[in-house]
Parts: C-alpha cells; structure tokens; sequence
C-alpha cells in the first residue's frame, strides 16, 4: 500500500471521526432536542423587529429632518404615524413579556 | 498522489451526502446531536476539499505531467505564478476552486450563525450540503483533475492569454462572488423550510451577500482590465456571453441589496426579497454553466466539455426547488404592508429594482438567445451589441438618476415642495455641467451627454450629503469638522458606505461613457519612420525589435509619441510567440495620462515580414475612471461591511431565546 493511500484511508478516519464527535461527547444525553424558538419566543421575535424597525424608522426620520434631508412640512406629515407605530410596537411587546411573564423571570434572576 | 487526491473528493462527496441526509432529518425530527453531526460533516467536507486541492496544486509545482489536468495546463517553463493559477486555467480546476470556495464558505456561514439563527442553520446545512454535492459529483465521476496518463517530458502548456498577472486574480474573485451567493440563497431556502420567515435569514446573510456582491464586482472589473490588456481589440467589455454571465448574478444581488432594506425598514416585499435571491444564485450557476460547458462561443470559454447536461440537470433543480418553497410559503411571506405613496424612499427603491431586473433579464434573454435559437431553429443567432447598448441606455440612465433621488427622499411619503428643497442645488449643478459640457462640444453624443449630466447630479447629491451631515453632526455635538466627518461615517456605516459605492457607480458611468461615446480611433499600415495622428497625438513608427522572454519570443513596435509639439517618449506594442503552447497573443501598448484619465491605445494588428506594420491605434477618454472607479467601490465596501459593535450588540439580545437570556443574567 502506498503512503498516498494510507494518507486517503487517515482521511476517511478523520471524516468518520469528526462525524461521530457530537456522539460521542455525549452517548446518552439528556435530551436530545433541537433548541429551537417556540411560539411564545416566535412572536416575541416578530414583535421585536417591528419595535426595532419602528425606533430605527423614527430615528432616521428626526436625523434627516435636522440634516435638512426631509422637509418641515413632510416631517409633520409622518413623524405622527411613526410615533404610533412605535408606541403600538412597544406596548405589543411589553403585553407579550406580561403573558410570557418575562418580568417575573427577570426580577428573579436579578434577586439570585 | 492521484489516489490521495481522488479519495479526497470521494471524502468530501460523502461527507456532502451525509450532511443532506442526516442535516434533513436532523431538522425534520428535531434531533440535535445528528444536527451537530451534519454541519460537522459539511465543516469537514472544507478540509477533504482543501486536501485535494493541495495535491492539484503541488502536481503543478512538481511539474507531475502524469496529472492529465497538469499537463494539459501546464509546462516547465511556465512562470511559477501562472503554474499556480494554471490550477484554474481549465475546467476540472475550476469546478474544484468552486467546490473549494463553497464548502469554505459554507463552513464558516454555519459556524458563524450558530448562535444567532441555530434553528435556521439546521435547515441550511442540508441546503449547502445539497449544493456541494451537485460539484463534487462532476469531479468525482464526470470531469476528474485527478486522471492520470503516462507521464510525458513537458505539459502543453497555458492558454497564453491566461498568462497575465489579472488572471491570477480575476478568476478568484469571481468565483468568491459566483460562490458567496450560494449562502445567502441557502438561508433563504433554510428560512422557507423551516418556516422561519422573520428576519434572521437576512440579518445572518447581509454580509455574505455585500462580500459576494463586492467580490463579483472586483472579479469583473480585473476581468475587464484584463480583456483591455490582453484580449487586443481595444475595448474592456464586448457583450461576450461570459462576460454577461458575471453581470447578471450582479445586477439581481445588487437589487436584493436595495430590495431587502425595505424589507428591514417597513417589513414590505418579503417575497420579491427570497425570489431575488434565489434568482442570484441560478444565475451564478448558469454563468458558471456558460464558462465552462461550451456551449456558447466566447473568448472565455477555454472548454468544450460534457458537463453540460449535468450542469443543466442542476440549475433545473435547484429552480424548480426555489419556486417551490416559494410557492408553499406564499401565506407566511405575505405581509400588510403597503406602499403608501409612489414619491417615497421605498418607491424609488422599487423603481431601481425593476430597472434592474429589467436590465438583467434583457442581458440574459439576448445572452441565452443563441441557445435558444439554436435548439429551436437549428441555428445559432448571436444578438449584437446595439441590442445591448440599447437596453444599457434605456435601464441603465434611469438607474443612473435614481441613484441621487432615491437615497434623498423620505420613507413613507415626500411631498413636493420638500423635494424641490432638497434637489434644488444638485440639479442647479447638473444642469450648470450639462450647459458647460454642450458648450465644450460634448453635444455629439446624446446618451454620453445625459451620462454625463446625470453623473453631476448624482456627485452634487453625494457631496451635498456629507457636508449636510457633517454640519448637522456639529451642530449638535459640537465637534471639530474631521471628528463630526469620521464620526457621521463610523455611526452610519451602511448609508455613507453606499453612498461611497454610488459614487463609484458613478465613476465607472462617466468612464464608460467617455471611453465609448467620445473616443477616437485610427488605423493604417505604417513603414519605419511613416506616421499617424490621431486626436491631439501623432505616432512615429520607429523601430521593430525582438527578444526572448521567459517563455515567449517578444516582437515589439516602438513609436515615438508626440503631442501638439511636445514629445511624450515612446509607446510598445507587438506580439509574443509562445513556443511550448505554439499560440500568438497580441500585446498592446497603453499610455496612461493621470491628469485627464485618458488612455492612448495602440495594436499591432499585423506584423509583416518586411517589418511594415498595420496598427489601430485609440483614444480612450476618461477610461482610467473605470478602474479608480474600482478602488472607490471596493472602500465603499469595507465602510459598509465594517461591523459596528452597537447593532451587534442588539442583534445578539434580540437572537437569543429568553431562557438563555434569564440564565445569563442569573449568572452575572
């Protein structure tokens, strides 16, 4: 056999090896369930990209209404539904980390 | 040595499999340690990979002519650089570059979004594992670089017009970006698997899709200084199919590019978002299918090979896939967001991605026109360039002016009073320029005209908003003039960082437009001591000489260069003859005026035994701002993908779940 093809079978080990690792750390975990979002978290998420999405809207807006990009009168015209937007946004979430009784988990956390 | 490198590929096709299977069925069922076992497999494919690809390329420092690939690519006198780019001179090297930068990059993508969007990276395993297969299955059982044959004395040699120092590169960079949209599309499809339609998909692929976008990019400008170099006929892009090829993926990732920024900003077109994206990526696979499965006549093609149909088999696949998931995820990806008015930021936004998409599907339509004429016909009817530089003019000047008006107006709405205040001295500016430019006699050409006074425009606007920025930053921070600049760029990386890459657009439209609507060309058959003139210069054919290089005969014309009476010294151009590979290339001489931009451009057409000459001979208006244009887009870039610790920072508290959350602050 020649040393190319006992570096290819190294190969085929190593390929194997590294494979089998999570495995092998742990033959009997557990659990072995995938740490995925659940639907409470699902929608917090959403519910946080619209707050981040309404904050950053209404952010740029004011930096290019004092840059002079955005004039005095189309400012007063969205600057309104942008605040009600984000408003709407937070409350939403707030109201999801009620349900979730997230506050509660926080505080606690803090206490410990 | 060929078994070593052979077993590696049949390692990586195995490790690509069992990522596809196991990745599957890890997400389907839920299990997390086949999960972590998949993208294991998919990180050690990169490895396999890197294995085979060191043993091609020490096959080619070792001049191991019993490599079929090696010795058809390559000899012993070939300069040591061009033996390293040799590895991608022909098709089995190139498909294995491809496999190499793919599972390279899908290595990393996985592990980088392993925190962020790990129920996503389940599903996206699968996806780049499905692709990875696709490649190594054409190097394993189709187009091998690994055959061997009885070793002979020397190779045959590189394609001469390979050996130039822009085709070490270019090659790279265009497959970092053909390759780099594999992973954006993979989220996609990762997202709309696991139906997972919320922004994560986006947020982990922003980057890869600007570094692709940006490596596309440079890998087409080298492509085309490398054509103006070497390919002699006195332009940096012809409309060539493979030329095209490169263009479109651009063209479709640069509107996702514009198009996902309203997704990120009012959550609208989320299924113009996946459907451009996945367009990017079959468009990648279809330029890499016209490079390289010959099946359209271009300068660049330098195979003819059976992989055609099997490449053809997978772009099916992989379109018939994206429609798919696109078509079941149709309720979650709806969304009620509506445009509220047509004069706003995410109008003009939309406006510009229809242009673009327009222009790309003219180009792809004129491109495959060939093959689709000849399939149906039984003739191949090759579409011309006025075909191409009509839809250019028509998409490309709107575009052009979108670039100044879109970044300026207001989301949601913009009334007009407030548009007249914002574009009042930009368009003051451009009009000024159009009057001067016509008064100048650029009037001759209505399109390089309108080229040119758009470009004003868009320039004034990119100006006017640094100084407007930089004054409101100090107004209210108080702040010196170069902190209130650099601090305005460092906390708006994306929006100044594109304005960076509009202003390069902008040079490359002022380039392109002068070089072509404004140049001049003559040509004739010149004796020693005869002469030309052409714009203001005037060339006196001098001398002819003659030496060996390093592995050519180089024949040059040496003419004298004047202008209005002063003299410019002396310009080059001739032809070198390649013994080993027995090819003549036409090696052209350019002199370069870094004060204007302007380029003088000489061709020695035809050498003649009585050492007459014919030449063409160009001026090249403003054709070095193509090239600037380059260095200004690739700054643009690295602005835009520098990360900024801040958004980060909220990234990471909005991706990770809340359990993992209350347990780190339990534990601070």
């Amino acid at each position: 056999m020649s040393l190319w093809l006992l570096l290819a079978a190294a190969l085929v080990v190593a390929g194997v090896v590294v494979v089998a690792l999570p495995f092998l750390r742990e033959p009997a975990p557990e659990s072995d369930a995938l740490h995925e979002f659940d639907a409470a978290e699902r929608e917090r998420l959403g519910a946080e990209e619209e707050r981040d999405r309404a904050l950053a809207a209404l952010k740029e807006l004011e930096a290019d209404h004092r840059a002079g990009r955005v004039s005095d009168d189309d400012y007063r015209a969205v600057v309104g539904v942008l605040r009600r937007d984000a408003a709407e946004a937070l409350r939403a979430l707030d109201r999801l980390r009620v349900e979730t009784g997230e506050g509660t988990r926080k505080d606690a956390a803090k206490t410990a | 040595m060929a078994e070593l490198g052979r077993a590696a590929l049949i390692v990586t096709l195995g490790l690509a499999v069992y990522a596809l299977v196991a990745g599957g069925a890890a997400a389907a069922l839920g299990r997390r340690r086949l999960a972590l076992s998949a993208r294991n497999a998919l990180v050690a494919s990169f490895f396999s990979t890197l294995v085979a690809t060191i043993v091609l390329v020490a096959g080619f420092l070792r001049d191991d002519f019993s490599l079929a690939y090696v010795a058809g690519h390559s000899s012993r006198e070939l300069p040591l650089p061009y033996k390293i780019s040799a590895f991608w001179g022909g098709q089995e090297g190139s498909l294995l570059l491809w496999l190499l930068v793919l599972t390279g990059y899908s290595a990393l993508a996985v592990w980088l979004a392993r925190k962020r969007a790990r129920d996503l990276v389940v599903w996206v395993t699968p996806v780049l594992a499905g692709i990875a297969i696709g490649f190594t299955w054409l190097l394993v059982a189709v187009s091998s670089p690994f055959d061997t044959i009885p070793a002979a004395a020397d190779g045959n040699g590189l394609n001469p017009s390979l050996q130039n120092p822009y085709m070490v590169a270019h090659p790279v960079f265009l497959y970092l970006g053909y390759v780099g949209l594999a992973v954006p599309f993979a989220f996609a499809m990762g997202a709309l698997l696991s139906g997972r339609t919320d922004e994560r998909w986006i947020v982990a692929t922003r980057r890869w899709t600007i570094v692709a976008w940006t490596a596309l990019g440079i890998g087409q400008l080298l492509g085309a200084h490398w054509a103006y170099q070497e390919v002699g006929w006195g332009g940096y892009y012809a409309w060539d199919p493979v030329e095209n090829a490169a263009l479109m993926p651009w063209l479709a990732a640069t509107a996702f590019l514009h198009s996902v920024m309203i997704q990120e900003k009012r959550g609208m077109l989320r299924v113009w978002n996946v459907t451009l994206v996945s367009l990017a990526f079959c468009l990648s696979l279809f330029g890499t299918f016209l490079t390289r499965s010959g099946v359209v006549s271009s300068i660049h093609s330098f195979t003819q090979s059976a992989i055609g149909p099997w490449f053809l088999g997978f772009i099916v696949v992989a379109v018939v896939f994206s429609v798919t998931m696109i078509w079941l995820r149709l309720p979650q990806l709806r969304t009620s967001a509506r445009l509220e008015s047509l004069v706003s930021r995410e109008a003009t936004f939309l406006y510009n991605n229809l242009l673009l998409v327009a222009l790309c599907l003219t180009i792809l339509w004129g491109t495959a026109w060939p093959i689709l004429s000849e399939a149906v016909r039984g003739e191949s009817v090759v579409v011309g360039r006025p075909y191409y530089d009509f839809f250019l003019r028509i998409f490309g000047l709107p575009l052009l002016l979108l670039m100044g008006i879109g970044p300026l107006v207001a989301w949601r709405r913009a009334s007009l009073r407030g548009l007249v205040r914002v574009f009042a001295w930009p368009a003051g500016i451009a009009l000024a320029v159009g009057l001067v430019l016509i008064l100048l006699g650029s009037g001759s050409s209505i399109p390089g005209l309108i080229a040119y006074t758009f470009a004003a425009f868009v320039l004034a606007t990119i100006g006017h908003e640094f100084v407007r920025g930089t004054t409101a930053r100090r107004a209210l921070t108080g702040e010196s003039m170069p902190t209130a600049f650099g601090r305005l760029i460092g906390r708006n990386r994306r929006r100044y960082g594109g304005y960076v890459v509009h202003a390069s657009i902008v040079l490359l439209a002022i380039g392109v437009a002068g070089s072509s609507a404004y140049d001049s060309v003559v040509e004739g058959k010149l004796a020693r001591g005869q002469s030309l003139s052409v714009g203001d210069y005037r060339l006196t054919y001098r001398d002819l000489t003659e030496r060996d290089g390093a592995n050519a005969t180089e024949i040059r014309a040496v003419l004298d260069v004047r202008r209005g009476g002063d003299s410019l010294g002396t310009i080059k151009a001739g032809k070198n003859a390649y013994s080993v590979e027995q090819q003549v290339s036409n090696e052209v001489g350019i002199r370069s005026d870094p004060l204007t931009g302007e380029d003088l451009f000489v061709i020695a057409e035809q050498v003649n035994d009585d050492g007459t000459v014919f030449f063409r001979i160009f001026v090249k208006p403003l054709v070095n701002l193509i090239w600037l244009a380059g260095l200004v887009f690739v700054l643009g870039s690295l602005i835009t993908l520098w990360p900024d610790a801040r958004e980060e920072r909220r990234l990471a508290t909005r991706y990770v779940p809340e359990r993992e959350r209350a347990d780190r602050t339990a534990t601070t």
